[in-house]
């Protein structure tokens, strides 16, 4: 028996009138574990009710410690009939389980119900005795910490990183199973949730299981999500990043120098025991085996992968693999690859590292895969979905072998499913990591002060390429590095991390949006399948030129936090990408925007096409002088430059027929013009540049970005503010056209940033950071974007700080001393230094020539029609990449953030509350304050349903109250574990059905996060957890009982 | 292109002080966009209609659903629901139990019942409040009423413990809970002059003064009901105007303190006559309070025996001053008048009422 959990009972409060006669409610309480329930006495007429039950002791297996969750049921005493059920908690007891984290969770709790809300709230104590040591208990993984962040957590330090950790659980969905027609929506709804909590932790300590194999005893950048894949089931997924934390002394820095182990036998150990790849990816054959079933015929596949600048057809099968067998330059560089390969995926879900772990960046990485939910469930037997992602995973790590890299990071997974079709995406960034971190190197946040020796500066490392040049997996422009003048670049980088805290930029960064509606036509099984893995190639090229429009439109040559979501509907396909544009120095600057008219003839269009070029190069002016990108040396390096410069000799193209797959190479560039043209030969082409231009830069005051920070602001204060905000548009007009259903989903987007703007704008200056957007189509023509947030403050002006909080604005004002002097450096060094830099460097020139001109074309070739039907499934994927240059470390991350003057403002205002304050952030920090404790992972998954829509105040009414719930569960459940904020939060779902002709409505909310204790930065002692004190008290009442 | 939902919600509640006091003005969500718009805020930010409407909306929605805890406001303090600021909690308070004092003139000394509440669409036409403000005011005044009817203890303090208001305004819901028990004649046209706030003073005097709380603070209604054994008495001050000696006697005490000081030229016979008409008119409210009656028409017997007489000779606010004091002090001298303390007790209250409500 190696564990007991006890629950106590202690009160309630404003609780519902149930009994209408008296007003008044004689309320009792199950508390159910497993199987065994126990009940409180009934507190007769109160709507406070003081049970101060006995402790209720479970005995039970620590398997079911982690999946099962402790279930609070409230009910009222009805000697006549039966009793009613007033509402329910669902506690997660999974916290309890590692020696660190919390030891007690205690407080009140939200009492809810999944028809009327939160009725009312619950005092409960529960506690865990572990016995035994639990690693004897191999179908249990207690002890085994998750973490949503998606970075190191602070305060501890990561000894071994081992890699990818996925699972997933597949059921029966209770709402359609055949007892659902007889039960209440109370019951069903109530059976989901429970099972969704009983899935989730099965998962969870699934995952546990195979940390523990590989010796780790973490899970960072945990993602865990949901399919409601309707008849055919409920599918609960979870990818993370195994690894071995040690925790920090609080205080001391992490001065263990991370050299002591030679490198070449780096990572035999932590991947021996772990598991060895069934499809060691010599074998590609074992790819087909998923597939051989019954579902084959219905499915088709296609697969190309695109990158940017170029769309080029990359062989699925074999004809990739030839290419990356080269390129490995160093020593280093096989060393690591040895190590990764031994792993089955060298994936990270982690997006930011410790300097000195990335070494260079590839380019995105992503594919996707069309698939038909199989009709008959079959629950035993998830074998068919492990199958998919492991196909697409295959995928993604052959994309990256593309591009010379042996890993992917910033890598995450995620499904757009309608009816019967679902779409299965995976991206990532293709990488190459110091292999020093994959055995025992340290991988900590915490030690910005850790510098490595490296053969290329970490400010712009990174970005130098990983591929080899003679062999590049697509045309890209290759300049040498503006920052170190050795190593090459390319001339746009896009990445799914956040910017690395060394790169050197220059200026802010930038929220860029590229978005796309395309209608398609109604169908079924196969053709529909087909016809949508027909559109999403298109969908993806469509996007990245936007993208790539928009980065030039903001002189800005990188894109960090890539995330492109394409979410298919009955009639429409829609694609959004969002991602932060910055100013890499170590990249060449990007050239302008050049339109060119295909009929010169003609005097008006001249006139016109004069017109628009004046518009975008006012508004290229405008944008660089907003994010006041003034990239130190920009004339000099292309006067003065000695390397071939080759500026952007390319051009758009914008009709897709164009590229036919006949084409090998097609060679589209003028070869002559310096900038970036935007060709305006059809109405489309003038509509999108309409649309370029017509994306509103916020107001001023205010910046935003999907990053953890925004590149180029540092002077955080502490004040932030959360928020979730979800819009729902119904297309009236049935036949809308692309371009038009375009419009309007563009609209939406910008609609409702600008609505975030004026909603915050007492904030400013502020910075709206992880925004995170993701759309819908849950009904036919009903467009849905769902967005969460945190608006945080800065301060614009350094001088206005208090004189006491000096100490703590150096540090932020001698970095940029440091930038300054770092800027100053760079210009003499390329100057006086640009000659004999292109001698010195050991890469050869001239033969490359003809590999550049090749390459100077955007288009090269794209191969549409690249079927192979033999293999069972539609993909696409797409990669991208580019170049930059960089200067010295204007950087934005943690530890420099934290170190942030503050203001009082929010902490202030909150000082007399009785109801203790829990802050909620995307972000994995909190500005102004350390983090001193991580005390449990959230991960919640609520329903609600209503049958009075119109009384509730419609579905807008509907909705806001339960966000505002949800936020409310997760705040009780984080104060009752001791903490006092949620980092890393997210809303991973929000599902909405409604029926308003039959006034009901129906929402599904999942979120996660990670509750910590958080003290100001200049306090000694934990601040605000007034559940911390609760917890000593109720440890002292449980020493007298 | 309809928008079929739109939502914001922030992890602390986000909300405008301005929104907030029109969605308490009672303006629909569409008029209160437009003053919105007008009132130029928006200009510098460049907002357009939709924006400004989908804000407006959601701090609607916001108010709605704090609407029910803020007619408990101790429970808006630890509901979990949403995070309020204390400061921000104080302000959704105060405000929402603020009210006009326009309104709140019309319904001083009404029964807070039903009917009242009927009528208050006449008086929203009249005050020019609108009906929504207006029925949230009056909900108000009735729930305070209702629970601080039944709590032992000061009213002032019972009402800023159950209501958590500042001390200002609630003194002035104790006022209006003073005035709707005891239903105080507060309407009559000779009365209209007065404000909420000069009625809202003489109540705190009264409570003050002539209350059961006034010297015994552990009964029910203590603060609410007049000290019956004071009013009782108030009878025995007839002395004064009865008893021709000291009457008499009382009159040139006066006279002689009074000699020369007054900046108002009156004849002596003047004076005179007026001293006589006053002083009878003031002992004889005193000695009709016992009639439930009379308490009612306790204001304007002020107005028509005290203070119309005076302004019809124009005295200045500060003879006035000068000539209640000596009258109330001269009595003090008086050999065989007995009931001094009940005299003060008197005296102090109407003193200070009839200095609030004497406009010049």
């Amino acid at each position: 028996m190696p564990g007991k959990l006890k629950a106590k009972i202690v009160a309630g409060r404003h609780l519902p009138v149930m009994d209408r006669a008296s007003d008044l409610t004689d309320a009792f309480v199950e508390v159910k574990f497993g199987n065994t329930t126990f009940k409180t006495d009934v507190y007769p007429k109160s709507l406070n009710p003081q049970w101060n039950s006995e402790w209720f002791k479970f005995e039970v297996d620590d398997e079911d410690l982690q999946d099962e969750p402790l279930q609070i049921t409230v009910l009222d005493h009805d000697t006549y009939s039966a009793n009613d059920a007033i509402g329910k908690v669902y506690i997660d007891i999974d916290p309890l389980l590692y020696s660190e984290a919390a030891s007690v969770i205690s407080g009140w709790f939200p009492i809810y119900d999944t028809i009327h809300g939160i009725r009312g709230e619950i005092n409960v104590l529960v506690k865990v005795e572990l016995f035994n040591d639990l690693n004897r208990f191999r179908q249990s993984s207690c002890g085994v910490k998750f973490f949503c962040t998606t970075s190191i957590p602070k305060g501890y330090r990561a000894a071994i990183v081992h890699g990818f950790v996925e699972e997933l659980v597949v059921n029966e969905d209770p709402e359609y199973q055949w007892i659902d027609r007889i039960r209440t929506p109370r019951a069903s709804n109530e059976a989901r949730q429970r099972l969704i909590f009983l899935m989730s932790g099965e998962l969870q300590r699934k995952i546990g299981l195979k940390v523990l194999e590989m010796g780790g005893n973490a899970v960072v950048g945990y993602l865990q999500c949901f399919d409601l894949e309707g008849e055919s089931g409920l599918v609960v997924r979870a990818i993370g990043t195994a690894c071995t934390l040690e925790k920090l002394s609080s205080g001391s820095g992490t001065h263990t120098h991370p050299n002591t182990a030679p490198a070449s036998n780096a990572c035999n150990s932590p991947s021996k025991d772990g598991k060895e790849s069934p499809l060691a990816h010599g074998c590609r054959s074992t790819h087909n085996s998923p597939v051989h079933s019954a579902c084959s015929s219905q499915r088709l596949s296609q697969n190309f992968s695109v990158s940017v600048p170029t769309l080029i057809f990359t062989g699925m099968g074999s004809g990739s693999m030839g290419k990356d067998a080269g390129p490995l330059k160093t020593l280093l560089r096989q060393q690591t690859q040895t190590a990764l390969e031994q792993r089955e995926f060298p994936f990270f879900t982690l997006t930011s590292f410790p300097s000195g772990f990335l070494l260079h960046v590839g380019g995105v990485v992503s594919a996707r895969s069309v698939k038909l939910l199989d009709r008959i469930h079959n629950p035993d037997e998830p074998e068919t979905r492990d199958a998919w992602w492991e196909e697409i995973r295959q995928e993604i790590k052959s994309h990256a072998k593309a591009l010379g890299c042996h890993a992917v990071v910033g890598y995450s997974e995620s499904t757009s499913i309608c009816e019967e079709v679902c779409i299965l995406s995976a991206s990532g960034t293709a990488a190459i990591l110091n292999p020093r971190y994959m055995r025992e190197g340290c991988l900590d946040l915490g030690g910005s002060d850790q510098r490595f020796e490296d053969p290329s500066p970490s400010s712009c490392g990174f970005c130098h390429i990983p591929y080899d040049e003679l062999n590049m997996p697509f045309p890209a422009q290759l300049t040498y590095c503006f920052h170190c003048r050795r190593q090459k670049v390319p001339d746009v980088l896009f990445t799914t991390i956040d910017l690395p805290s060394d790169a050197a930029i220059a200026g802010k960064g930038c929220f860029i949006q590229a978005r796309l509606c395309r209608l398609k036509k109604k169908g079924q099984g196969e053709a529909n399948a087909t016809a949508i893995s027909n559109q999403l190639p298109f969908m993806e090229y469509e996007l990245h030129t936007q993208l790539m429009n928009k980065l030039k439109l903001r002189s800005m040559n990188a894109l960090f936090g890539l995330r492109i979501q394409i979410s298919v509907g009955e009639n429409m396909l829609l694609g959004l990408a969002s991602a932060t544009g910055v100013y890499l120095t170590a990249l060449p600057a990007p050239g302008g925007i050049q339109i060119a008219g295909k009929t010169p003839g003609d005097l008006n269009t001249e006139q016109h096409i004069l017109n628009i070029q004046k518009r975008i190069n006012d508004t290229i002016a405008k944008n660089k002088e907003f994010y006041e990108v003034n990239p130190p040396d920009l004339t000099e390096e292309v006067v003065g430059s000695p390397i071939p410069e080759p500026r952007l000799r390319s051009r758009l193209f914008r009709s897709h027929s164009e590229s036919s797959d006949e084409l090998s190479e097609l060679d589209l560039s003028h070869g002559k013009k310096d900038a970036f043209v935007l060709e305006v030969d059809d109405t489309d082409a003038v509509e999108d540049i309409h649309s370029l231009l017509t994306d509103a830069s916020p107001p001023k005051g205010f910046y935003s970005c999907n990053t953890e920070t925004m590149p180029g602001i540092y002077n955080w204060t502490s004040a932030l503010q959360m928020f979730t905000s979800v819009r729902v548009l119904r297309l009236s007009n049935a036949n809308l056209s692309n371009q038009a259903l375009n419009k309007v989903f563009t609209d939406l987007c910008e609609n409702l940033l600008k609505s975030f703007y004026f909603k915050l704008r007492s904030m400013i200056p502020c910075c709206l950071s992880h925004l995170v957007f993701s759309v819908a189509v849950p009904e036919e023509d009903l467009i849905q974007v769902a967005v969460t947030a945190v608006a945080m403050t800065f301060d614009k002006d350094q001088t206005q700080e208090k004189p006491a909080e000096k100490p703590i604005t150096k540090g932020c004002s001698e970095a940029e001393d440091q930038l300054q002097f770092s800027l100053e450096l760079c210009t003499d060094s390329s100057s006086i230094n640009s000659q004999s830099s292109s001698k010195n460097s050991g890469v050869p020139e001239s033969s490359h020539l003809s590999t550049r001109d090749r390459c100077s074309t955007w288009l090269e070739l794209l191969r549409l029609k690249a079927h192979t039907i033999r293999r069972g499934s539609v993909k696409t994927s797409r990669r991208t990449q580019s170049l930059a240059h960089s200067v010295s470390s204007l950087e934005h991350s943690s530890p420099l953030t934290e170190g942030r003057s503050r203001s009082l403002r929010s902490s202030r205002s909150f000082g007399g509350s009785s109801v203790s304050v829990v802050k909620m952030t995307p972000l994995s920090f909190l500005p102004g304050t350390r983090i001193v404790k991580y005390v449990g992972i959230i991960n919640m998954f609520f329903i609600r349903e209503t049958t009075s829509l119109r009384e509730e105040g419609g579905v807008s009414g509907f909705l806001h109250s339960f966000v505002a719930e949800v936020f409310a569960m997760v705040r009780a459940h984080v104060a009752a574990l001791g903490g006092n904020a949620v980092v890393s939060y997210s809303m991973k779902d929000c599902v909405l059905m409604e029926n308003p002709n039959k006034n009901q409505c129906q929402c599904l909310i999942n979120v996660s996060g990670d509750a910590v204790i958080y003290i100001r930065e200049t306090d000694q002692e934990v601040t605000g957890s007034t559940a911390n004190i609760g917890l000593s008290c109720t440890s002292s009442a449980d020493g007298a009982t | 292109m309809a928008v079929e939902l739109d939502v914001f919600v922030g992890n602390t509640i986000i909300m405008s002080e301005e929104v907030y006091q029109l969605w308490l003005d009672g303006y629909t969500v569409n008029d209160a966009v437009k003053v919105r718009m007008e009132g130029g805020v928006l200009d510098e930010f460049d907002a357009k209609v939709d924006v400004v409407l989908s804000d407006t909306m959601d701090q609607y929605r916001t108010f709605q659903m704090c609407e029910r805890l803020l007619h408990s406001p101790t429970k808006l303090a630890n509901q979990l629901l949403f995070q309020i600021p204390p400061h921000r909690q104080a302000t959704l308070i105060e405000r929402y139990y603020a009210f006009d004092d326009v309104f709140v003139r019309e319904v001083l000394g009404k029964k807070l019942s039903k009917g009242t509440k009927k009528d208050l669409d006449d008086i929203s036409a009249k005050t020019g409040v609108m009906l929504k403000s207006c029925r949230r005011q009056f909900d108000n005044f009735k729930r305070v009423f209702k629970v601080v009817e039944e709590l032992k203890g000061p009213l002032v303090e019972n009402i800023r413990q159950h209501f958590l208001l500042s001390d200002k305004l609630a003194r002035d819901y104790a006022a209006i809970v003073f005035f709707a028990n005891n239903r105080f004649e507060t309407g009559k046209r000779k009365l209209q002059y007065l404000t909420f706030q000069d009625l809202a003073f003489c109540a705190g005097q009264l409570i003050n003064n002539w209350t059961v709380g006034a010297v015994d603070n552990m009964v029910e209604d203590m603060d609410v009901d007049l000290d019956k054994d004071f009013l009782q008495e108030l009878k025995e001050l007839k002395v004064l105007i009865t008893d021709k000696d000291l009457l008499d006697q009382h009159k040139r005490y006066k006279h002689l303190c009074l000699d020369g000081k007054l900046s108002t030229l009156f004849g002596k016979q003047r004076l005179l006559m007026r001293w006589r008409l006053i002083s009878r008119g003031l002992v004889n409210i005193a000695t009709k309070l016992t009639n439930t009656k009379d308490v009612r028409d306790f204001f304007i017997d002020l107005v028509e025996k005290f203070i119309e007489p005076c302004r019809s000779d124009h005295w200045t606010a500060a003879d006035m001053k000068l000539y209640l004091t000596h009258y109330t002090n001269s009595a003090h001298i008086l050999d065989t008048f007995k009931y001094q303390v009940v005299w003060d007790r008197y005296m102090g209250v109407i003193k200070s009422c009839i200095f609030k409500m004497y406009h010049d």
